[in-house]
């Protein structure tokens, strides 16, 4: 039985590739199986070519494979743009409608087997029937699906639109399921491991650096739509008005991060969400949260750069920015999340640690896992939430009092005798402003050493097997490189996996731990310029041997590109 | 305070005794005043009311009272008042700032302010220029004035018209004052803030350092000959054919204010549901 099988499906705007891809992953969460499915489109707002990306599996899912075992093309339409991203092999069935004229050179090229099924024609025999629907129908026959999942996840997914719609629906499946019959399953859909028969969740990494975001505390948020951002505000707009906080749209995003410093200078725990360019736009201002001790949490859902860049895709080069983009010595906090699930988790620990650390903490998450929406056990509540130390009204009071700590209570308006004016300007322990050396090296000492001093646990890293060679790398190459690491593992090496949470402020000796007995790493990233190895280099001790696999996006890294990698270290 | 009768504040109770940078004879020192005498006139209370500014001269403003103040990034005063008063809509907040810190790089901010009516009072001292970089030509400089080494044959662009922009742009309260008026100006400061929604006061505010020709405004200014209006067209008219000098309450608009948060009605738990399979 495989552990995994993935599908792709791609067809024009409206043949409702999305929805049967929905449907696929529901029928995988309906078996209690883990799943995901990204999706694609051309630059249209709307119509134009769409694709859905679904890989099912026993364990949960973390990535989208090497080649998909099926590709399903209602039609031909611009296939070519999503080439690319549909690989293909010997091993892989791309089912299609003779009816869409000639199978295009690219996909006779992959060697792929090739099966005709007629799904418009079939279509037009359905009264009421969608060809997105018969397609189905024809994967549940090759994948093996069994009926009464497909019959249950319809209903689900479909019974809220009407009797009439469902029936439709079942019998569009139904004659997509015999028209496939001939050809038999071609894969079997993977059956469910053990389970505890806990909750399991579908969720977007969008969805879910939303809900990190409120578990956390975050009560105020400020908004500026951008892509693959924006789900993130949509998300919270309403579910923090039920719970009784603010969602402000702001007229850009130096207002949007100024206004959630604001409210967060107001004593509620404040987050904004943006991608490259908007996070551009809010360094000056991240700055004035470094330097006024402001708590605040940027989301940043990175897409391809620079400038307007890619901005429906993937890519991990906002790496730089993230952690050097701020000007003057301005000590910050930078998270990534390394999976779907993660991005809750990671969002949640941010807003704790800009709490308690009094600055602006940037949690860096990627389109390839805020729009990937996944099923998976429901992520646990680490009970991380935003924990300010506060003026207690002891003594007169100095809002940057020199602590050991370097953390000084914080006075929250409304409350008398705390009352001092937050300043970028350099400044004296009570606020006011100063030019003076001693002063400006003292608060310069103070920002610095909170974070240093902070101890942050075990989280900064997730650190799995051991060997001699490990894979450091971060964010959502983390997914592909531990699949990677299984597929060496399958050949006797053995593979220690690094995958670095928090990026600023540095972990020296966690890291130096995490490498004892490494003579090999393979650095995995992707971005164009090397981002993450540079800053690995400027960092940390590495061992002589180094390899680097980088590639830019928009395509996703494959668990087979980081495993060559490997191999050659056999 | 626990339900304690607050005691009673006057104006120097606002005041905080930091020394401002300003040279002297500037007209801000005046504004300042004007801004303690209307806080303590509102009888509001030092911890619950907040001045947020931006960057330049008058930007310095919250150092130099005692309540809650943020002197943030260039440009920015608006948007952080914003966040402020939506986070805690039972402040009282106040944004101050200069013509160059409002109407050019916080221009933006300063329509949407205006548009989006949340209930702050936007204080600006104008005095055409930019005194902390040491005399540049403002959005509201006249086009001929060469006193600039940036622009040494004049801007040769006519000056933005802040009141007019601002009532185009939705502000529900507008006023001008001159800042050798102290009790004219802190009096519209009281009605600014007491009246709901986005007020908007410009106050001359002369720079004596860069342009010195700005004392004549004692004698150029003159009250307004005309009520205040609610009626956008009319004011607009008014606006647009006056010469800079009227002062008074220009316009009182009668826009809701945006809705203050509600109370909670959802646990995490049951946000958290949304999510299950």
């Amino acid at each position: 039985m495989p552990l995994n099988v993935s599908v792709a499906l791609t067809g024009a705007g409206g043949a409702g590739v999305v929805t049967a891809g929905q449907i696929l992953l529901e029928a995988a969460a309906v078996a209690r199986l883990y799943g995901i499915m990204a999706r694609s489109s051309g630059p249209q707002i709307r119509g134009g070519e769409s694709a859905a990306f679904v890989r099912l599996g026993r364990h949960p899912v973390n990535n989208l494979g090497n080649a998909f075992d099926i590709h399903i093309a209602f039609d031909w339409l611009n296939v070519e743009r999503f080439a690319a991203e549909i690989p293909l092999d010997t091993h892989s069935v791309v089912v299609y409608d003779p009816s869409a004229g000639n199978v295009p050179e690219v996909i006779h090229h992959s060697g792929a087997r090739l099966i005709e099924v007629p799904l418009k024609d079939i279509t037009k025999e359905v009264p009421g029937g969608r060809v997105n629907m018969v397609g189905l129908g024809a994967l549940a026959t090759l994948l093996d699906l069994p009926e009464g999942t497909m019959a249950a996840t319809l209903e689900k997914v479909l019974g809220r639109k009407g009797a009439e719609a469902l029936a439709a629906s079942k019998a569009a499946v139904a004659a997509g399921r015999a028209a496939a019959k001939e050809i038999g399953a071609v894969r079997h859909f993977p059956t469910a491991g053990s389970d505890d028969g806990g909750d399991r969740w579908s969720i977007t990494g969008n969805a879910a650096a939303g809900m990190g975001a409120v578990r956390g505390g975050v009560r105020f948020v400020a908004a500026y739509p951008i892509t693959p951002a924006t789900e993130v505000l949509e998300w919270l707009a309403p579910n923090l008005e039920k719970l009784g906080g603010t969602l402000a749209q702001a007229e850009d995003e130096l207002a949007s991060i100024n206004m959630a410093i604001g409210g967060s200078f107001g004593g509620v725990p404040s987050l904004t969400a943006t991608s490259g360019p908007g996070l551009a736009l809010m360094m000056e201002s991240i700055g004035l949260a470094v330097a006024s001790e402001v708590p605040v949490v940027i989301v940043d859902v990175q897409r391809g750069g620079p400038s307007t860049g890619i901005p429906t895709k993937s890519e991990q080069s906002d790496l730089n920015i993230a952690v050097y983009g701020l000007h003057g010595d301005a000590p910050h906090i930078v998270t990534a999340a390394n999976s779907v699930s993660d991005c809750l988790f990671t969002t949640q620990w941010t807003v704790h640690l800009a709490e308690k650390l009094q600055t602006a903490a940037i949690v860096l998450s990627d389109q390839s896992l805020g729009q990937t929406r996944a099923i998976v056990d429901r992520p646990a509540d680490a009970g991380f939430t935003a924990a300010r130390k506060l003026y207690d009204g002891t003594e007169a009071y100095r809002r940057y009092a020199l602590t050991e700590s370097g953390v000084s209570p914080m006075a929250v308006p409304g409350q008398a005798g705390g009352e001092y004016v937050a300043d970028g300007l350099e400044h004296k322990p009570l606020g006011t402003p100063s030019s003076q050396t001693e002063d400006h090296q003292a608060q310069l000492d103070k920002r610095a050493r909170k974070l240093v001093l902070h101890e942050f646990g075990d989280h900064w890293a997730e650190i799995e097997g051991e060997g001699e060679v490990a894979v450091v790398t971060w964010g959502s190459s983390t997914g592909p490189s531990r699949e990677a690491i299984a597929m060496a593992a399958a050949d006797g090496m053995k593979v220690r996996l690094v995958s670095l949470r928090l990026l600023a402020p540095v972990q020296t000796r966690p890291f130096a731990e995490a490498l004892d007995g490494v003579s090999k790493v393979l650095v995995v990233e992707q971005s164009h310029s090397r981002q993450f190895y540079h800053y690995l280099r400027a960092h940390f001790d590495l061992p002589d041997t180094v390899r680097v696999f980088n590639q830019p996006g928009p395509l996703p890294i494959r668990p087979n590109q980081v495993y060559f990698n490997l191999r050659e270290w056999r | 305070m626990d339900g304690a009768e607050a005691p009673i504040l006057n104006a120097k109770d606002f005041k905080s005794d930091y020394k401002p940078v300003w040279c002297p004879g500037c007209g801000d020192y005046s504004v300042l005043s004007s801004i303690t005498k209307a806080l303590a006139e509102l009888g509001v209370r030092r911890e619950d009311t907040a001045i947020i500014s931006g960057i330049g001269c008058s930007s310095r403003i919250p150092a130099y009272t005692s309540v809650y103040g943020f002197h943030g990034v260039h440009g920015r005063s608006l948007a952080l008042a914003t966040g402020l008063k939506l986070a805690r809509p039972e402040l009282t907040v106040l944004a101050t700032g200069g013509d160059g810190d409002g109407f050019s790089i916080g221009g933006n901010h300063f329509m949407h302010a205006c548009r989006r009516n949340v209930d702050i009072t936007y204080i600006v001292m104008d005095n055409q220029v930019y005194g902390m970089t040491k005399g540049q030509a403002s959005p509201t400089t006249h086009p001929d004035w060469e006193g600039s080494k940036l622009t040494p044959h004049g801007t040769g662009i006519n000056p933005f018209q802040p009141l007019a922009v601002a009532l185009a742009a939705g502000a529900n309260f507008i006023a001008r004052g001159f800042s050798g008026d102290p009790n004219g100006v802190a009096k519209l400061i009281v009605e600014a803030v007491q009246h709901p929604g986005f007020s908007f006061v410009q106050i001359l505010s002369p720079c004596v350092t860069f342009r010195p020709e700005q004392r004549d405004w004692k004698s150029m200014h003159r009250q307004a000959a005309v009520e205040a209006t609610s009626d956008p067209s009319r004011a607009g008219k008014r606006l647009m054919s006056d010469d800079g000098m009227n002062m008074g309450v220009l316009y009182v608009g009668q826009r809701p204010v945006p809705a203050s948060p509600e109370r909670p009605r959802a646990t995490l738990q049951d946000i958290e549901r949304s999510f299950v399979i």
